[in-house]
């Protein structure tokens, strides 16, 4: 669970894992039955009316003023969105 | 609260002279003005809110500019556009550049959008005044909206019960007549449900006929926006309004939105209508299931042909979207870094910028969605794809397979919207019990059809009268179709 926490981007505490676990679990359970059903050749379908999405036209656009942006962010340094130091010492 | 009531006891939840399309006719013919049933509403919602929590932000200010912008040009002879003298609210995952877009979670307590969404601008457009932004499950995920960051949201006809979810805010709303109608978004069954225990209309569309630029993804193959409203009649106004290709959103069809309603209500003799005998099973609630043969038999007296048709698929309906939904809301929700926009924990020192996501994240994010996004991780991953994911796909053509046989027997779909009626706040459904609030509502959403919830009557729980939904689906793009037949049902079951 813990594996799973850390790809899901989320910090949780041993009481937290152990709640999530019970809850996966509760799930897959239900969820088992999928496994009942014979969809040998059957084709995968990820949106539903076998949709293709419309390509636009390659040409700008109108877009949103970089203050704007900048103004929505947690953080900022003048024209730049303020983050944790990204590169260990040495630059690695 | 104004909680419309009519004279009809099998139907005491909605007043059809009380409707938004009522009431542009009255604003329209000068017997009175949108700024007055603004101020009216706001009174409403002021005295009325604190109890049901079903709205997060009022926008008095630019309602009122709204509203005296559309009497003057009404004044003036023009023609501000078919929802001219509408007070409507907006769910708060759609993108509002009034006020705040929180997806009732405090991820995004403080977010303000720099632009409207499509449905936004489009309301604006055909002259709807928008009064503010109503509560939700977080991030739309919850069947009760009791996961909502901000207090659960309460039913306007049962004390201290649910109005649903996850548009519960919008469902409350206009069932408690202080809204004319609102927007929500379904993505197995939350604008439906919520109507269904709210005593109010809730239209999915088809997937792909109305805009979702400017919703806040959850399931991108599954979400769908739609109104909720106090009439069938209603409903099909603002869809008509809402519909349509948008260079914004690629997913969006290209099918043109017909009148649904210019010929007026079908003539039920014509009607086939299919009821799965998987949705009339002993799960039901003893007063849904009278219901629900109550109508049946108005229809077949009416001349309707009844048909029994099988859908087994429904019982692998949630399975299906408990993979589908999860897997997409876990990609979709991987934006929320504390980053750009949002919510972010306080730094501590030395900590990396891996460990300020997770942080932000588990901070930022409730229970449920927290619980939705290591679901969807776990199924999306190495070892796993195939068994859940890949599985899953291969499911939903099943499913859609199965509703294309049950339409070659009949033009529409008619069951319960729900199980049961409106459950206690706090009642303490387990994962698996909350999931199974939308047996019935999730394969519209799977295989991307039509689907409309309307008041199908009341039902005895606990010593209160509490609303209860029929459910509707027709093929996908039969929108016309199911508000034809939804507007006929709508009629028989207030006349019975």
């Amino acid at each position: 669970m813990a594996k799973v926490a850390s790809l899901s981007r989320l910090a949780l505490d041993a009481p937290a894992l152990d709640s999530a676990r019970n809850d996966l679990l509760a799930v897959l359970e239900h969820v088992a039955n999928l496994q009942n059903l014979d969809v040998e050749g059957v084709e995968p379908m990820p949106r539903p009316h076998d949709t293709v999405n419309r390509l636009a036209e390659d040409e700008p656009g109108p877009t949103l003023d970089r203050d704007v942006l900048l103004a929505m962010a947690p953080k900022t340094e003048g024209p730049f969105i303020a983050v944790p130091k990204v590169l260990g010492e040495g630059g690695a | 609260m104004t909680t419309p009531h009519s004279d009809n006891p099998s139907d005491p939840f909605v007043d059809p002279k009380d409707d938004l399309t009522a009431r542009v006719h009255q604003v329209r013919n000068a017997e009175t003005s949108t700024a007055h049933r603004l101020e009216s509403l706001i009174t409403e919602i002021e005295s009325s809110n604190s109890t049901l929590n079903a709205y997060h932000e009022i926008f008095a200010d630019s309602a009122r500019a709204t509203a005296q912008s559309i009497d003057t040009r009404l004044a003036a002879g023009d023609d501000p556009g078919p929802l001219a003298g509408s007070v409507m609210a907006i769910k708060d995952n759609l993108c509002t550049t009034e006020g705040r877009t929180t997806c009732s979670s405090r991820m995004l307590e403080n977010y303000r959008s720099p632009y409207d969404a499509t449905v936004i601008t489009r309301l604006r457009e055909a002259g709807a005044t928008l009064v503010g932004k109503t509560n939700m499950d977080e991030f739309a995920m919850g069947s009760s909206s009791e996961t909502c960051a901000w207090g659960p949201v309460r039913n306007p006809h049962g004390k201290d019960r649910v109005p649903g979810g996850s548009s519960g805010g919008s469902a409350s709303a206009v069932g408690a007549g202080i809204a004319d109608a609102a927007l929500g978004s379904d993505t197995g069954g939350s604008i439906r449900q919520p109507a269904a225990f709210c005593g109010c209309v809730g239209f999915k569309p088809t997937y792909g006929r109305i805009s979702r630029y400017g919703l806040v993804a959850f399931g991108s193959s599954l979400d769908q926006i739609g109104p909720l409203a106090r009439s069938v009649r209603d409903a099909a106004l603002i869809y008509e309004v809402l519909g349509g290709i948008d260079s914004n959103d690629a997913t969006t069809s290209d099918l043109a939105i017909e009148p649904s309603l210019a010929d007026g209500p079908v003539d039920p003799s014509t009607l086939r209508v299919g009821i799965p005998r998987e949705h009339c099973t002993d799960r039901n609630h003893p007063g849904v299931t009278e219901r629900l043969e109550q109508t049946i038999d108005s229809l077949r007296e009416a001349g309707a042909t009844i048909v029994d048709v099988d859908l087994p698929m429904t019982d692998y309906g949630i399975s299906t979207y408990y993979v589908i939904a999860p897997a997409e809301a876990s990609s979709n929700l991987a934006r929320y870094d504390g980053i750009r926009y949002g919510y972010r924990a306080e730094p501590r020192p030395g900590e990396s910028l891996e460990e300020l996501y997770a942080r932000t994240r588990s901070e930022g994010f409730g229970p449920e969605v927290r619980r939705r996004i290591m679901l969807g991780t776990y199924v999306l991953s190495a070892g796993y794809y195939d068994a859940y994911y890949k599985r899953s796909l291969q499911v939903r053509r099943l499913i859609k397979q199965e509703f294309d046989s049950a339409f070659a027997k009949c033009d529409i779909l008619l069951g319960p919207t729900s199980p049961s009626p409106a459950f206690q706040i706090g009642a303490g459904l387990d994962t698996i019990s909350m999931y199974l609030n939308d047996v019935y509502t999730v394969n519209a959403n799977i295989a991307g059809i039509p689907a409309i919830s309307i008041p199908g009557g009341s039902v005895e729980q606990d010593g209160e009268t509490l609303p209860m939904g029929i459910h509707l689906q027709t093929p996908a793009f039969g929108e016309s179709k199911l508000l034809r037949a939804a507007s006929t049902i709508e009629s028989m079951i207030r006349s019975d």
